[in-house]
C-alpha cells in the first residue's frame, strides 16, 4: 500500500509542477503589458508599480515563474484588485461554503444514484430500468444553471417555499443555512447523481454476472443476501472512486450553481474574479481547484486500493 | 450431402453495415433528427425564424406567448422564438468548432504519443494529466476570461479544456492498435512511420473517436451556454441560449418565459447529441 501510495505521488507532484506552469502562463494570454492587465480596471500607478515588483515582469520568464510559484507554495497568492485582500484569506472564507455545498450535494447524489443504479440493474429492461435511464440522460442534459432558475421559478417565485438565493452561515443559523442550501444543493447532486446511477448500474449488472454471485445463488441464499452481501459490496467497489472524483468535479459546478443562487463561495469568487478582471484570483482559483483534484483523485486510488482484495496484500 | 454442404448458406450471408444498424437504433434516429432539424434551423434562420432576433419592438415589451410572438418576446421587445431560432448558431457552432479544435490537436498528440512512447509519451501524458487536473469548466472560463470574452475565444477555450480527453482516448486505442499483425507487417514492409500512422492506425481509431466526438459536442453546447451565461461568450446583442438565460434571471416573476424556452433548447440538443453518442457507441464498439 505504501508503494501504491508512493507511486501516485510521484505522479501527482509533477502534474501539480505542470499544472501551475500552465495556470502562469495563462497570463501570458493577456493582450499588452501584463501589469497594466492585471490591474483591471485599476490603473493607478501604486498598483502597477506594485504588480511590476512583485511579479517581476522585467525579468526572464523562468525568473518570473519562479518568483510567482514560490510565493504560491508559500501560501502568498498575491493580492486581489477588487477587494484589496489577499487571496489566500479570500480562499479561506470561502471554501468552506462550497466544501458544505458539496457536501449536501454529494449526500443527495448517492442517495439518488446507487439506489437508482441498483434497482435499474435488478429489474433491467423493465419500465424502472427506462425510467432510471431517462433521468441519468436528464441529468447529463440539462444545464445547472437553467435546473436552478426553473427551481427559483417553482419553490421561491410560484410557491415560496424557499429563499431564491443568499447564504446564511450554518452556526449562525441552521435552519436558514439549510434552506438556502436545498435548492443549490438539489441542482449539484442532481447532476452528479445521474453520473453515479449509470455507473452504479452498469457496475451491478456485471458483477451479477460474476461466477461468484452464480455460486451465492446456487448454495441457496435469499436474493437479498446475494445481492447486499455479494453483488453490491463488489459492485460499488468502482462507485466509491466515482464518487470521490466527483466531489473534486462538484467544484467545477458550483462555479455556475453558486452564481444562480447568489452563494458567496469558492466558485462564485472565479466568476466575480472574471467580472473585475481580477486575474490573479482566476489564477488562484485554479491552481487551488486543480490541486483539490488530484488530492481527490488520490484518495479515490487509496479508496480502491483499500477496498479491492486484489490490491490489498 | 456432406455436412459441410447442408451447413454452408444457401444464400450468402450479408452483415449489417454501420450505417444501416445505426438507422435501426430508435436512440440513434431520436438523437439524430434532434440534432439534424437545430441544424437545419440554424442554417436556415433567417428564412425560419418570424422577425429579426434583434429588432426591438417597445409596444412589445415582455409580451406572454401569443400568436404573433409563440414563445413572447423579452425585456426590449424582441420576438423570443426568433432568437432560439438564431441562437442556434452559436450553440451548434460552438459545439463543432470546439470538438473540431480538440480533434485536431488531441488526435495527433494522442497518437504520437502511443505510437512513438518513451520520452515523447511521457511529456505528452503528463501534460494531458495536468489539462485534465483542472476541472473542464474553470479552465474554460479562465482561458475565456483571458482570452477575452467573444464567441471564437469562447471556442478555444472550449476545444483545449476538451482536448485532453481525445489525447487519451487516441493515445489508448493507439498502443492497443499498434500491436496488431497487420501493422507490425507493414512496419516490416518498410512503411514510414506517418504511412503507418496515418493509413493504418488512425483509420483503426476512429470508431471511438466518433462516439467521443459526439458526446464531447453535448458537453461543448453545454460549455458554451455556461461560458454566454457568464457574459464570455457571444457578444450581445447577437443572441445566444446562454445569455438569454442570463438575461431572463431580472424578470423572472415578469416574464418567466424568458428563461423557459431558452434552457429547453439547450437541453433538447444536448439530448439529442447524447443518444446519438450512445447509440453509436452500441453500433460501434458493441463490446463496450
Amino acid at each position: 500500500m505504501i508503494n501504491f501510495l508512493a507511486g501516485r505521488l510521484a505522479v501527482a507532484v509533477p502534474t501539480l509542477l505542470l499544472v501551475s506552469i500552465l495556470v502562469f502562463g495563462l497570463q501570458k494570454l493577456l493582450p499588452g503589458d501584463p501589469a497594466l492587465a492585471l490591474a483591471g480596471e485599476d490603473r493607478s500607478p501604486e498598483i502597477i508599480a506594485f504588480l511590476r515588483a512583485k511579479y517581476q515582469f522585467d525579468q526572464p520568464l523562468p525568473v518570473q515563474y519562479w518568483s510567482w510559484l514560490s510565493a504560491f507554495v508559500q501560501g502568498d497568492f498575491g493580492l486581489s484588485i477588487r477587494t484589496r485582500l489577499p487571496i489566500g484569506t479570500m480562499i479561506a472564507e470561502k471554501l468552506p461554503v462550497t466544501i458544505e455545498l458539496a457536501t449536501l450535494s454529494m449526500l443527495i447524489a448517492v442517495a439518488i444514484g446507487i439506489p437508482a443504479g441498483i434497482i435499474a440493474a435488478l429489474w433491467r429492461g423493465s419500465i424502472l430500468d427506462h425510467a432510471v435511464s431517462l433521468f441519468g440522460l436528464a441529468g447529463l442534459s440539462i444545464p445547472s444553471f437553467w435546473l436552478g432558475i426553473m427551481l427559483i421559478l417553482l419553490f421561491s417565485v410560484s410557491l415560496g417555499w424557499l429563499p431564491s438565493g443568499g447564504y446564511v452561515p450554518f452556526f449562525e443559523n441552521p435552519l436558514g443555512n439549510l434552506k438556502t442550501m436545498a435548492m443549490p444543493s438539489l441542482v449539484l447532486g442532481a447532476a452528479s447523481g445521474a453520473i453515479i446511477m449509470r455507473h452504479t448500474r452498469s457496475s451491478m449488472l456485471t458483477v451479477l454476472k460474476q461466477d461468484f454471485v452464480r455460486t451465492a445463488r446456487a448454495k441457496g441464499l435469499s436474493e437479498h443476501v446475494v445481492v447486499v452481501r455479494h453483488a453490491l459490496r463488489n459492485g460499488l467497489i468502482p462507485v466509491v472512486t466515482l464518487g470521490t472524483l466527483q466531489f473534486g468535479q462538484l467544484l467545477s459546478g458550483a462555479v455556475l450553481t453558486e452564481q444562480v443562487f447568489g452563494i458567496p463561495g469558492f466558485g462564485k469568487m472565479i466568476v466575480d474574479g472574471v467580472f473585475s478582471r481580477d486575474y490573479a484570483v482566476v489564477q488562484a482559483v485554479v491552481m487551488c481547484a486543480a490541486g483539490f483534484f488530484l488530492l481527490m483523485s488520490l484518495l479515490a486510488d487509496l479508496a480502491y486500493a483499500a477496498l479491492n482484495p486484489k490490491l490489498r496484500g | 450431402m456432406s455436412q459441410v454442404e447442408i451447413l454452408a448458406p444457401s444464400v450468402p450471408v450479408r452483415t449489417r453495415t454501420g450505417w444501416e444498424r445505426l438507422l435501426r437504433e430508435p436512440a440513434a434516429l431520436i438523437g439524430g433528427g434532434i440534432v439534424l432539424a437545430f441544424a437545419l434551423m440554424a442554417v436556415f434562420a433567417p428564412w425560419v425564424a418570424p422577425y429579426d432576433p434583434n429588432a426591438s419592438d417597445w409596444s412589445a415589451i415582455r409580451l406572454g406567448p401569443t400568436l404573433a410572438h409563440p414563445f413572447g418576446t423579452d425585456d426590449l421587445g424582441r420576438d423570443v422564438l426568433s432568437r432560439i431560432i438564431f441562437g442556434a448558431r452559436a450553440s451548434l457552432a460552438a459545439g463543432f468548432l470546439s470538438v473540431a479544435i480538440a480533434l485536431a490537436f488531441g488526435v495527433p498528440f494522442g497518437l504520437i504519443a502511443g505510437y512513438f512512447g518513451g520520452v515523447v509519451d511521457i511529456v505528452i501524458s503528463r501534460l494531458t494529466d495536468a489539462l485534465l487536473a483542472c476541472p473542464f469548466l474553470v479552465l474554460a472560463i479562465a482561458l475565456a476570461a483571458f482570452l477575452g470574452p467573444s464567441l471564437q475565444n469562447a471556442m478555444i477555450a472550449i476545444g483545449i479544456s476538451a482536448m485532453p480527453i481525445f489525447v487519451r482516448l487516441a493515445r489508448g486505442q493507439t498502443l492497443i492498435v499498434r500491436e496488431e499483425d497487420y501493422v507490425s507487417a507493414v512496419v516490416s514492409l518498410g512503411a514510414s512511420h506517418r504511412k503507418v500512422i496515418i493509413s493504418h492506425i488512425l483509420p483503426n481509431i476512429m470508431p471511438p473517436l466518433v462516439v467521443q466526438a459526439t458526446l464531447t459536442t453535448a458537453i461543448a453546447v453545454l460549455a458554451e451556454a455556461s461560458l454566454a451565461f457568464l457574459g464570455l461568450g457571444q457578444a450581445p446583442p447577437d443572441p445566444s441560449w446562454g445569455s438569454m438565460l442570463d438575461a431572463a434571471r431580472q424578470f423572472l416573476v415578469e416574464a418567466p418565459w424568458m428563461a423557459i424556452w431558452p434552457g429547453l433548447a439547450i437541453v433538447v440538443v444536448v439530448i439529442g447529441f447524447n443518444l446519438l453518442g450512445d447509440a453509436l457507441n452500441d453500433v460501434l464498439n458493441p463490446r463496450d
